[in-house]
């Protein structure tokens, strides 16, 4: 079995979850504060 | 002790001091963690060995035991954060804790699915209902559970003492996650890493306190945006309430 997918899903999971959580608290907090 | 540490403490329960700490930490702690979660990654992917056993798929340890990590962590903060409610009633505490609430539940469906993905070729399956894997699950639906409570709470004008309770209780699940894979027999591996000793050989850990500083740091920012806006909207909802009294 190729390591390599999974390697590279659990990779663009935890990053990719990590920006649309760090985007998303972004976009709340400069909303908020206008 | 406790007389020494507490005119800190309560140095941040004026809003309008932490805020003025707050707006210079954020992209501090976001870019610290942004620069030292992309060297964690460079270095996992690239600079350390494949496992005698586990061959490449012992990269994904790196973010794993961050997700983990942070899981855990944040609900440790929204206990922290309930008895600084309960006992002095911080008035920073409850903003604190619901902050927290998001990105904890976030970070431990990112174990779930991390580890998810590192079981199929490890152990040949994606789920297995064990200790570890069981006791994270109900961790993350007693986040789903702080975070519809809070709400629920703060929508009703309440002072937030209910949460608190709440996520007091909740610390009940860390011990049963920690202990899990030496209380029950478990597809999970043992404990492997510890404070003082770990049974991962240096060549392949290394880069793990780098991911484990760095998500912390992003964790801390987006905590503190997320406080940020929940201050921003109560301040705006309270000159309204003030506008609608005149």
């Amino acid at each position: 079995m190729n390591p390599w997918p999974f390697v590279a899903a659990a990779y663009a999971a935890m990053l990719g979850g990590a920006a649309v959580l760090a985007l998303v608290s972004y976009l709340a907090m400069k909303r908020a504060e206008r | 002790m406790l007389n020494v540490s507490l005119p800190s403490f309560h140095a941040f329960a004026n809003p309008a001091r932490f805020l003025k700490i707050a707006r210079p930490l954020t992209p501090v702690l976001f870019w610290t963690g942004a620069l030292l979660v992309a060297i964690g990654c460079w270095a996992g992917l690239t600079q350390t060995p494949p496992d005698y056993l586990q061959g490449e798929t012992v990269r994904i340890l790196y973010i794993h035991v961050p997700a983990a990590w942070l899981g855990m962590g944040g609900w440790s903060g929204i206990a922290l954060s309930s008895i600084a409610l309960l006992v002095w009633r911080h008035p920073l505490a409850a903003v604190a804790a619901r902050a927290i609430a998001l990105p904890g539940a976030v970070f431990a469906a990112l174990c779930l699915v991390t580890g998810s993905i590192w079981g199929r070729p490890t152990w040949g399956t994606w789920w297995q209902w064990d200790g570890r894997l069981t006791s994270m699950l109900l961790l993350f639906f007693v986040y789903c559970a702080y975070i519809a409570l809070a709400r629920a709470d703060a929508d009703r004008g309440g002072d937030g003492r209910v949460p608190a309770l709440f996520g007091l209780a909740g610390t009940v699940l860390l011990p049963v996650i920690r202990y899990s894979v030496i209380w029950w027999n478990t597809l999970h591996q043992g404990p492997s890493i510890g404070l003082t000793r770990s049974t991962i050989d240096a060549t392949i850990l290394w880069p793990l306190p780098i991911m484990l500083a760095g998500f912390s740091f992003l964790f801390g920012a987006i905590v503190l945006m997320r406080m940020r806006a929940l201050l921003a909207v109560a301040k705006a909802e309270a000159r309204m309430r003030r506008m609608a009294r005149i």
